[in-house]
């Protein structure tokens, strides 16, 4: 089992042809991804390692019945590549992009709100089941299935607990990144939701950072959880009023701070892990 | 990015917002003249923070004599690490009554946000903690926009007389917002004078992912910033004396968050992002190299894109002698791993184990 994708996926790539689109495609189909088509206006007709090229998603889901999306094109075009693949009915889209103005996406998640289409990210990793699918952007070698959901709205980080985790045997049902911007297409809420439902999950870990409430606003939920969720919140040391990277990483207004996440949660009774090699001990105690 | 208040001043003109008259200053001679044909003014300093005001930085004088010696004052002060080169100028408007205008992006609700008060000139986080009442909020749909009935209950919440010219200002800024990808559109104060109202300050925040389409006039600053961002990465300086290097945001946040743990304080937060090649990898040791607080460095990559034996050919290339921990893992490891081991640098396996380590070298050649 495990959460949004499972081996009937058939991953459509948007952008596949430029030089990150190929390269994941293929590292996707190494992992056991079924990648069905790609899209790039201009260059159907074309393959990229042996899957077939459209020049839209209309013909792409047509043709080969696409029910997922990754994204991998510029900024300057990614909205309207969501668009695209919400208005052919792709259930999950899955957007890597990094740098897309923020006005565009609250736009378009106005936009996907009455729509049957779910995003992940931008500017997050995607989403890899074990032994099932991988979309996006994850290394191959650090995962292993097993029973922890992952949450988080870094990459490389996201990697590391992964990593971590996986070394000491201890394997993971579905890890899902929901983006570093400061508007995400998915919360952390409708991901646990999706790990609480899921017979396989029997454990939750959720990596959040400076920046926003949505760390807090999931507080309500998890204690609503029959299953443990462990957090990990990074930016201790960051000052305010500075973007950290992420373009969400930034301390504005209240709530925003590491410090004030980290006491909300565990006064919320949820258990809070000080650094990535931490998380991963609490984990082993529970599960 | 943050504007500074005068080219804010020119947008919020150009879209029929009134401003006070004004003119650029660089040095007391001008900042006479201008005062001279203005009378009594404010000057301004120039820099892209807040808490200019508080810093000395904002000083009245009614005549030419009072504006030379006030600008020599100003010109070349430090305001949160930003050195003062320029000074607008502009006629000073006793406000009637000080209100606050504001347009950001709430990020919970994912849409634009109006915030309004009818006090202004202070600090509008403040008012929000101590008289919520006193602060109207109303949320925009993106696509719809911003309706008229909206743009109405904020103007009468605002001040009952001048309805029609609050509401104005209020569409104005929306387009202001809109048109030029702002994350903060801000009037504070909003002024009543004799004459109307009148936006007192502009405050101007852009996307940074909107610069693509975005034609703002950049001042060329030689920060370390400014000189990652031209080179596709992201730099904050900080207080202490552990240079990092990280690729990922998150992670390089865990990496300062560690050192901290550890007993260090980082000297920067540094994010080289996905993909970084060797020439990127030596602009940011450079960068991080050319702060003299900097007793260690610290670098720490998992490779998913990024390439271990490309970030290793950019370490050794970059010559720099001051020591330097890493922690190299993912694609092309062993590559990577191998360079670096001919080039005796200290490596190890963990994101920890380099936080401990950078800590340990940091004191010992304190």
């Amino acid at each position: 089992m495990g959460i949004l994708i499972n081996k009937d996926t058939r991953l459509l790539v948007q952008g596949i042809t430029g030089a990150v689109g190929s390269f994941q495609t293929k590292q996707m189909q190494d992992f056991g991804t079924n990648v069905v088509a790609g899209v790039t206006p201009g260059k159907g007709g074309n393959t990229v390692n042996g899957v077939p090229v459209f020049d839209s998603v209309r013909e792409a889901v047509d043709v080969e019945k696409s029910n997922a999306s990754v994204i991998f094109v510029p900024p300057k075009f990614a909205a309207d590549a969501i668009y695209e693949a919400c208005d052919n009915g792709i259930e999950l889209i899955v957007c890597i992009t990094e740098g897309i103005p923020v006005h565009d996406m609250m736009r378009v998640c106005a936009y996907l709100e009455n729509s049957q289409s779910m995003l992940l990210g931008p500017n997050g990793p995607g989403v890899t089941t074990p032994g099932e699918s991988k979309i996006g952007i994850m290394p191959n070698p650090i995962h292993s299935p097993g029973n922890v959901g992952l949450v988080s709205r870094s990459g490389t980080l996201t990697y590391e607990i992964i990593d971590l985790l996986s070394k000491s045997g201890i394997g993971q049902s579905t890890s899902v990144g929901i983006g570093g911007d400061q508007i995400a297409g998915t919360s952390f809420i409708e991901i646990l939701r999706l790990f609480e439902e899921d017979p396989k999950t029997s454990a939750v870990v959720m990596v959040g950072e400076i920046g926003g409430t949505a760390e807090q606003d999931a507080i309500e939920f998890i204690k609503q959880m029959s299953k443990p969720v462990i957090a990990y919140i990074v930016g201790v040391s960051a000052p305010a009023g500075k973007t950290m990277g992420h373009a969400g990483a930034i301390v504005s207004s209240g709530g925003g701070t590491a410090i004030e996440k980290i006491q909300a949660f565990e006064s919320a009774g949820v258990t809070v892990g000080k650094s990535p090699v931490d998380i991963v001990r609490i984990v082993k105690n529970i599960v | 990015m943050m504007l500074y208040e005068y080219a804010a001043k020119e947008i919020f003109s150009r879209y029929g917002i009134p401003v006070p008259r004004s003119f650029l200053a660089t040095d007391a001679t001008d900042a006479g003249k201008i005062a001279d044909k203005l009378g009594h003014v404010v000057l301004k300093a120039q820099v892209a923070t807040g808490g200019r005001g508080k810093a000395g930085g904002i000083l009245r004088a009614e005549n030419k004599h009072d504006a030379q010696v006030n600008a020599r004052q100003i010109l070349g002060m430090s305001i949160k690490g930003l050195t003062v080169k320029k000074l607008l100028i502009e006629e000073y408007i006793k406000p009637e009554k000080e209100m606050y205008l504001g347009i950001t992006i709430d990020r919970k609700a994912r849409c634009p946000i109006i915030m309004a008060s009818s006090e202004g000139g202070v600090d509008i986080e403040e008012v929000a903690r101590t008289s919520p009442e006193k602060i109207k909020k109303m949320h925009i749909h993106p696509l719809t926009e911003l309706h008229d009935y909206q743009a109405r209950e904020i103007a009468i919440f605002l001040n009952k007389d001048g309805v029609t010219q609050i509401i104005d200002i209020i569409q104005k800024l929306y387009r202001v917002f809109t048109e030029n990808d702002c994350t903060l559109a801000e009037i504070n104060p909003l002024a009543l004078t004799g004459n109307g109202f009148i936006a007192l300050d502009a405050k101007m925040n852009i996307d940074d992912n909107a610069m693509f389409r975005q034609k703002f006039m950049e001042e060329e600053e030689d920060t370390p910033t400014a000189t990652a961002r031209k080179n596709g990465m992201s730099y904050v300086g900080l207080d202490g004396d552990i240079g990092c290097i990280v690729n990922g945001a998150g992670l390089a946040m865990a990496t300062l968050d560690m050192i901290k743990y550890y007993g260090g304080e980082a000297a920067n937060f540094m994010d080289v992002r996905a993909g970084a090649n060797k020439e990127q990898i030596k602009v940011a040791l450079r960068l991080v190299s050319s702060n003299i607080k900097v007793k260690s460095i610290l670098i720490n990559i998992f490779g998913g894109i990024t390439k271990c034996d490309e970030v290793a050919r950019g370490i050794i290339d970059s010559g720099v002698s001051i020591p330097i921990v890493i922690r190299l893992t993912g694609t092309n490891e062993e590559e990577g791993r191998r360079m670096l081991e001919e080039h005796d640098m200290i490596l190890v396996s963990t994101s920890e184990e380099a936080a401990k380590e950078a800590v340990a070298l940091g004191h010992s050649h304190k």
